[in-house]
């Protein structure tokens, strides 16, 4: 069985998040980018049912500008087997991201596809289940536990409540949420073995994917910085501004 | 909590915009594998590493240290683990030759992710480090053989090594050393004598020791050209369960570095095998001086670097005292300390010192990897350098690490002093550097008497003549002359003091000794001056291309003009006591100093 794996280059967890001065977006210049980490957590997921003999391949795909061959030889260094790069301008939104994995899945026939729940930038939280409705393939969001068993795929998913689980026929979407695993570090060796493992560039032409622009971005602003306190003398003072200043009682 | 996070930006920042390790690797034989693009995963997967595996166990380090139970030495908790850790990544076998298992990497992208590993917490990182040390021995003196049985495991990091060399009557001056070694009929030697202050000599990490151990033949002169080297390993490969007669008779408590054991090493009588030729212990380990001291070296910035990171967020953080010139931040309690003159001072020292430490460090290792991989001019060249700079590195960086180290608690206040915080510990964890590996004092004379007036100054004109160049270079680029005129001044300076202890030294070799510790420290300043100019040229220029990071180039132009401005300076007062002669020291008579 092979694994399909899609990673997200996005803005290193770590780094602080700039704006630009025109409020036009977040700047990324010289920011460190990485993995989103719910990618990684897939990635290391299928890794391990590789590990385990449940599947024989893992690939990764990601879509995005040629610096995100960055990502998927991570990916690659962490046990990947091979990787396919899809070559857009900028990263493009969900649906066409949908779109483009949805047809690398129709020419990889994976047994399983394996997402993270949503990447740490945009916070859309829907490329799983957009892709997974474009192939009419199940899909269980929020994985926090996965096996392999008689040709299904058992899933504990994190709800409001607790924990649900469900059991998919294959093939199927899954998407990671924080509790699935935690990620190995990239060994040495497969770093180096990362640089010779397969990396294929395609393009949405090729895969006869039209992109399409559904929605703008129009702003993006800071958090407004917190300002001073102030000390009030007695409760009935703070009753008052809470009330008449702040508006909040 | 205090906190190490990897300076990714200027760690590349040296390497690709200052040095431009792509075109160095390039062109070395063997080192094809070393593209930017491996250089910069295997830097962000060292970073990973240290921030998370090892800084966190850094405290825990300091306050469990390490205990011994009856010849049993346990390091604190989370050591052991992370160094299986350290050896399922492959980090031990990174620089080391492919037919052994190593992955053939460049010695300087090792120097790389040592200073990654060191300055997240340098009492675990030794234990590696020493192996190193070992598996260089072998590498460079072993016989196939040896290195089939021996270097593999190090090289896979199942075993550790270390380096025996210090007993209790002789530590600098090793021609006293004692230990014996009988031969026996098998071509084996019974190894006896007593070794102390060994780092990594007894731990719970590996499942086997191995000693390379400096000790003397029946028949051996005496003296340094008396001392062969051996392998003597805690266990005999063949026979994995037994004792060899190696045990670890007790730790030392000291100032710091509580995480690695400081061993006194028994030998009683253990089987050990002779690497090299006999009575050449000693060439054999001059071989690779250079690159283990630049190890120690990597300790200053190390130490200055950990400092500098979080006196810098203190500096941020902590409210106390107004600006001299009115409230920076009326709407608080006070304002930052950051804003005060002197707090400045003491960040931007620390700053100054380790990020030319670091363009330092990095640039001898590559001498280091062409020493290793060219030939004839290239690599006589730079062997040449390399041992020239090597003393400075090792000798200066450390004693300004323990500077900045100082600074970094100064900046605490009282807060500094309280273990908690983790400044105190960073201070006595860099004291040690200046000791091990060749003291101050040792390094100085290395590089004053040996080095330079061995040589009639050849070896200082190999370095003068790089500087020479650069100034010239930049003699029209009006930007730079705030740098190069006064490091054009210093480089002949510099030539001049030396002819001047040179002349006297013929009269009183005492003259050497005297200036030896002030011409070294002379020395560091104008090679970091040096450091300072080239990367404040490569700021300018990208300044000037206007492709962003503005607020980083700028920056390091700011640093370099106060190093130029407060720090170089420091040249001056080390000229006059220099040339103050021998006089002063030694017409004291011994009986005075009492009085
Ligand atoms: C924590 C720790 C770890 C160590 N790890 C190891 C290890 O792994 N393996 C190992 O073999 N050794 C190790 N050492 C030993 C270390 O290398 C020696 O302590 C060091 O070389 C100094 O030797 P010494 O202590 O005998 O001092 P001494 O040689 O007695 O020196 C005393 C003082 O005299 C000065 N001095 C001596 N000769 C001269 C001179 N000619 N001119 C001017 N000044 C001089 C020195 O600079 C020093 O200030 C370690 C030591 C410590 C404390």
């Amino acid at each position: 069985m092979k694994i399909l794996v899609a990673v997200k280059r996005v803005i290193d967890y770590n780094a602080k998040v700039r704006v630009k001065a025109d409020n036009s977006d977040v700047d990324l210049n010289n920011t460190k980018m990485a993995i989103n980490p719910f990618c990684e957590i897939a990635v290391e997921e299928a890794i391990r049912l590789k590990e385990a003999g449940s599947a024989d391949e893992v690939i990764v795909v990601s879509v995005g500008p040629k610096a995100c061959q960055e990502q998927i030889r991570t990916a690659l260094a962490l046990g990947a087997d091979r990787g396919i790069q899809i070559e857009t301008d900028d990263i493009p939104e969900s649906l066409n991201v949908a779109k483009l994995l949805a047809q690398v899945v129709k020419n990889e026939e994976p047994g399983l596809v394996l997402l993270g729940k949503q990447a740490i930038d945009s916070d859309n939280n829907q490329t799983g289940q957009m892709l997974s409705a474009l192939l009419g393939m199940p899909q269980a969001t929020f994985a926090s536990e996965l096996t392999l068993k008689d040709g299904k795929v058992q899933v504990a998913r994190e709800i409001d409540g607790g924990s649900q689980t469900l059991s998919l026929s294959l093939p199927a979407v899954i998407t990671a949420d924080l509790r699935l695993n935690e990620p190995r570090y990239a060994s040495l060796p497969n770093i180096m073995k990362a640089k010779r493992k397969p990396l294929t560039v395609t393009t949405p032409e090729t895969l006869g994917v039209e992109l399409k622009t559904h929605s703008t971005l129009i702003k993006v602003t800071p958090p407004v910085e917190r300002s001073a306190g102030i000390l009030v003398n007695s409760v009935d003072e703070l009753v008052e501004k809470l009330k008449n200043q702040a508006n909040v009682i | 909590m205090p906190e190490y996070k990897a300076p990714l930006r200027d760690m590349s920042f040296v390497l690709n915009e200052v040095l431009d390790a792509e075109r160095h690797y390039q062109n070395l034989p063997g080192c094809e594998e070393a593209t930017p693009d491996m250089v910069a995963a295997i830097m962000e997967e060292g970073a990973k590493f240290s921030e998370r595996v090892l800084s966190p166990l850094n405290q825990v380090g300091d306050q469990q240290g390490c205990t011994w139970n009856d010849g049993v030495v346990t390091t604190p908790d989370g050591f052991k683990e992370a160094y299986q850790q350290f050896v399922e990544g492959g980090w031990p076998s990174l620089a080391h030759e492919t037919e052994w298992g190593g992955q053939g990497l460049p010695e300087s992208l090792g120097i790389v992710l040592n200073e990654m590993v060191g300055t997240a917490n340098w009492s675990w990182s030794m234990y590696p480090g020493l192996s190193h040390g070992a598996m260089n021995t072998l590498d460079a003196h072993g016989t196939d053989e040896q290195k089939e049985t021996y270097l593999t495991k190090l090289i896979s990091g199942e075993w550790t090594g270390t380096m025996c060399l210090t007993e209790p009557h002789c530590g600098t001056d090793l021609g006293m050393l004692r230990t014996k070694a009988e031969p026996q009929a098998d071509g084996s030697y019974k190894i006896s004598g007593t070794k102390i202050f060994i780092s990594a000599g007894e731990h719970d990490m590996a499942d086997n020791i191995i000693h390379i151990v400096l000790a003397r033949l029946p028949d051996a002169p005496a003296g340094t050209k008396g001392i062969s080297l051996f392998i003597v390993p805690k266990h005999l490969p063949d026979a994995l369960n037994e004792s060899n007669g190696v045990s670890c008779g007790s730790l030392e408590h000291k100032m710091g570095i509580h995480g690695n054991s400081t061993c006194v090493m028994n030998f009683d009588g253990a089987t050990g095998y002779l690497i090299g030729t006999a009575n050449k212990g000693l060439n054999c380990m001059f071989t690779f001086m250079n690159t283990a001291r630049l190890g120690t070296a990597l300790q200053g910035l190390a130490h200055a670097e950990w400092g500098f990171q979080n006196s810098l967020a203190y500096a941020k953080d902590r409210l106390q005292m107004r600006a001299l010139n009115g409230p920076a931040y009326p709407d608080k309690a006070a304002d930052p300390i950051i804003v005060h003159p002197e707090v400045r001072k003491m960040l931007l020292t620390q700053k100054a010192f380790a990020e030319a430490g670091r363009a330092m460090i990095y640039y001898c290792a590559q001498l280091v990897d062409k020493v290793k991989l060219c030939e004839g001019d290239e690599k006589k060249d730079a062997d040449a350098l390399l041992a020239f700079l090597t003393p400075i590195a090792k000798a200066f960086l450390t004693e300004v690490g323990f500077e900045s180290a100082n600074h970094g608690l100064q900046i605490f206040g009282g807060h500094g002093y309280i273990a908690e915080w983790g400044m105190e510990q960073n201070v006595r964890d860099s004291r040690i550097s200046m000791l091990y590996e060749g003291t101050t004092q040792i390094q100085a004379l290395d590089l004053l008497g040996r080095k330079v007036l061995m040589t009639q100054g050849e070896a200082l004109k190999g370095f003068t003549k790089i500087m020479h160049k650069f100034c010239q270079t930049e003699a029209d680029n009006s930007e730079m002359q705030a740098f190069t005129q006064p490091l054009a001044a210093l480089n002949k300076e510099w030539g001049e003091l030396t002819m001047n202890v040179g002349m006297k030294a013929m009269q009183n070799r005492d003259e050497v000794g005297a200036a030896s510790v002030d011409y070294l420290m002379y020395s560091g300043y104008i090679v970091l001056g040096y450091f300072w100019a080239r990367m404040a040229k490569v700021a300018q220029e990208k300044l000037a291309l206007g492709e962003g990071d503005t607020a980083f180039y700028q920056a390091k132009l700011t640093t370099a003009t106060f190093y130029f401005q407060r720090i170089l300076p420091r040249t001056r007062s080390l000229v006059e006591t220099m040339q103050s002669g021998a006089d002063n020291l030694m017409s004291m008579d011994q009986e005075h100093f009492s009085f």
